[in-house]
């Protein structure tokens, strides 16, 4: 599972760092709480060995439940588990959850149900299947669901330590966001995922950059470059979309002055859009959004996806060096 | 558990349909036309076939229904007060604001065990009910009503495949096959050829019955409580609006109450009952 520095990363500007599959160590951590957690139970949808649920049903067969590609009847089913006491967890990709929603609203989020959708391959990671599968508007599409939680873990360690807060002390309906692509590990082994806690990952008073997923990594790399430009960034890993933490957006807004969120999402409905939110109604500073922007992904590399869609390292330092010199603003920096 | 002949599960039947009527009028909005097809199933379940007891809506052991068809609840809301799961006062409340009955089958409602009212969903929440029983080894029963026009939509086709696939001998599903839905007859809006093969050919035991008739409704549940391998689908003919002439088979009254008091008294009248 571990890989040393990976050369793609590296491309990107993330250096001397291991990187470690999102979705293995959730397979892994959802077989391990089967051990001491009779009444979990897991669904998937024909993509299981993708989704690294299959770690699971093979030592659980009985609590293991493989729907086929009919994702509407694995939500109705994982409602009627869940209605019936079983702490459940559904997976497959993220752009195919989408396609129950109206499940999510009804049979779900309206009967308040603990259901965990762990979903993989979100965003352009990826890669090389294409537009079709690389969904980018995922976390506004849940965070609208009444009672549905959403996050977006950084790294293996912190997804370990949701599935954890999830099967132990958390209840559903979560909306767990994966991807297909290794990612470079920020957090130590200690690390407690908290709902509605941001982690400051590095201190700064310049400026703020808020991000989730992969974005983060970046925005740690950028702002190394940024200090040679004697530009002092923050950066804040955003992981819980919703709750949202409110005190760090605030924070930033009156330590910082400025604020950019950078997400492998787009800006209409995702990081940005609750960030910008919260700025303006509790404390308005300048607020600019890295992310995709109204348009499907393309297929590619995953490393050449972000250069393409102009959300590297590289393009980062640029955007944050603008907005902290409050230079005229364009519609697009690309 | 209290024991009823058919007599008295016609008497039943008659006071459910009173209150689907006294409901929508009061409320002026509703679905009377899909709640008075299965007043009958609706008698013959809550007050012979499930074992149910008001007073232990909790009960893990209790046979569990699900509403598919979410639109018919003043069907369902009218059994649950005449069974006693709530005061009869309350079905006034039906629809309006400060009131736990909501338009749509509600979960907050005592009785009811899922929220319902877009359709193709309920057959689905039977089938995890149904596994969690296997799971955890208990001999409950879920019964699922569903509609003949939620047939259309294609998720029921994914959960009867899921039913059959996991053997749940204790799965129940009864459709409602009215003929009708919002825009007309089910012939006209998307034909749904023959349901009975269809179901059967995807692994279901297929029982058709007359769904007015107690004696078929309880034969046909008896019948599925026998089943080994198979869930069970019973095909019940009914007609939509049935009790009231002018509701019978009409589309209007698919979600529309009585007109004016002429229609309401008249619709009263021709249940009989009080």
């Amino acid at each position: 599972m571990t890989m040393n520095t990976n050369r793609h990363w590296k491309r990107l500007g993330v250096s001397e760092t291991k990187t470690e599959s999102l979705r293995e160590t959730y397979g892994e951590e959802l077989r391990n709480m089967g051990r001491t957690h009779s009444n979990l139970v897991v669904l998937d949808a024909d993509l299981s060995s993708s989704t690294k649920t299959a770690t699971f049903g093979k030592e659980f067969p009985d609590r293991f439940f493989n729907m086929g590609i009919s994702e509407q009847s694995m939500v109705e089913t994982a409602a009627g588990l869940a209605l019936s006491g079983k702490k459940v967890f559904a997976s497959t990709f993220a752009v195919f959850l989408t396609r129950t929603y109206e499940q999510l609203r009804q049979s779900i989020c309206y009967n308040n149900l603990d259901v965990n959708f762990v979903v993989t391959h979100a965003g352009i990671t990826v890669g090389e299947d294409g537009a079709t599968h690389q969904i980018v508007e995922d976390i506004g599409i849940m965070s609208g669901l009444p009672n549905m939680k959403v996050a977006v873990p950084v790294d293996s360690v912190e997804t370990k330590s949701i599935i954890r807060y999830l099967v132990d002390q958390g209840r559903g309906p979560y909306y767990v966001r994966l991807t297909r692509e290794k990612f470079p590990v920020l957090n130590d082994p200690s690390y407690e995922f908290r709902p509605g806690k941001a982690t400051i990952m590095k201190d700064g008073e310049d400026i703020t950059i808020m991000g989730i997923g992969v974005m983060v990594s970046f925005a740690l790399q950028a702002a190394e470059a940024l200090k040679s430009k004697g530009i002092d960034a923050r950066v804040v890993n955003m992981s819980s979309i919703k709750p949202i933490d409110r005190k760090a957006v605030i924070d930033a807004a009156r330590d910082t002055g400025k604020i950019v969120t950078v997400e492998e999402h787009s800006i209409y409905n995702g990081l940005g859009s609750r960030v910008a939110e919260i700025a303006s109604e509790e404390y308005p500073v300048p607020v600019r959004r890295m992310g995709m922007r109204d348009t499907f992904g393309k297929s590619g590399k995953s490393w050449e996806l972000f250069d393409y869609f102009h959300m590297g390292v590289n393009d980062m330092v640029k955007f944050a060096e603008a907005c902290f010199r409050e230079e005229p603003r364009n519609e697009n920096l690309s | 558990m209290e024991q009823y002949n058919a007599v008295d599960l016609k008497n039943v039947a008659r006071n459910i349909r009173r209150k689907i009527i006294e409901m929508v009028y009061e409320a002026k909005s509703g679905h009377p036309g899909g709640s008075l097809s299965i007043a009958d199933i609706l008698a013959v379940l809550y007050f012979k076939e499930m074992n149910i007891d008001p007073l232990e809506p909790d009960d893990p052991d209790r046979d569990r229904f699900i509403m598919s068809k979410g639109h018919a609840s003043p069907g369902l809301y009218a059994t649950l007060a005449l069974r006693g799961y709530f005061p009869e006062s309350l079905l006034s409340g039906f629809r309006k604001l400060n009131s736990k009955l909501e338009g749509h089958v509600h979960r907050g409602v005592p009785g009811v065990e899922a929220s319902t009212g877009s359709l193709g969903q309920g057959l689905g929440i039977g089938v995890g009910i149904a596994l969690a029983a296997k799971l955890d080894h208990r001999n409950y029963r879920t019964y699922v009503v569903i509609g003949d026009g939620e047939l259309e939509e294609g998720s029921v086709w994914e959960s009867l495949m899921a039913g059959s696939k996991y053997h749940l001998n204790n799965l129940i599903a009864i459709l409602d096959r009215n003929g009708v839905q919002l825009d007309g007859y089910t012939r006209d809006i998307m034909p749904l050829g023959n349901i009975g093969r269809m179901v059967e050919s995807f692994g279901w035991e297929v029982l058709e019955i007359d769904g007015h008739d107690f004696d078929q409704i309880i034969s046909a549940l008896e019948e599925a409580k026998k089943a080994t391998d198979r869930p069970v689908f019973i095909l019940a003919n009914t007609v939509k609006g049935k009790g009231v002439s002018y509701m019978e088979n009409n589309p209007k009254y698919h979600g529309s109450p009585p007109a004016n008091d002429d229609e309401y008294k008249q619709a009263l009248e021709e249940i009989g009952g009080e």
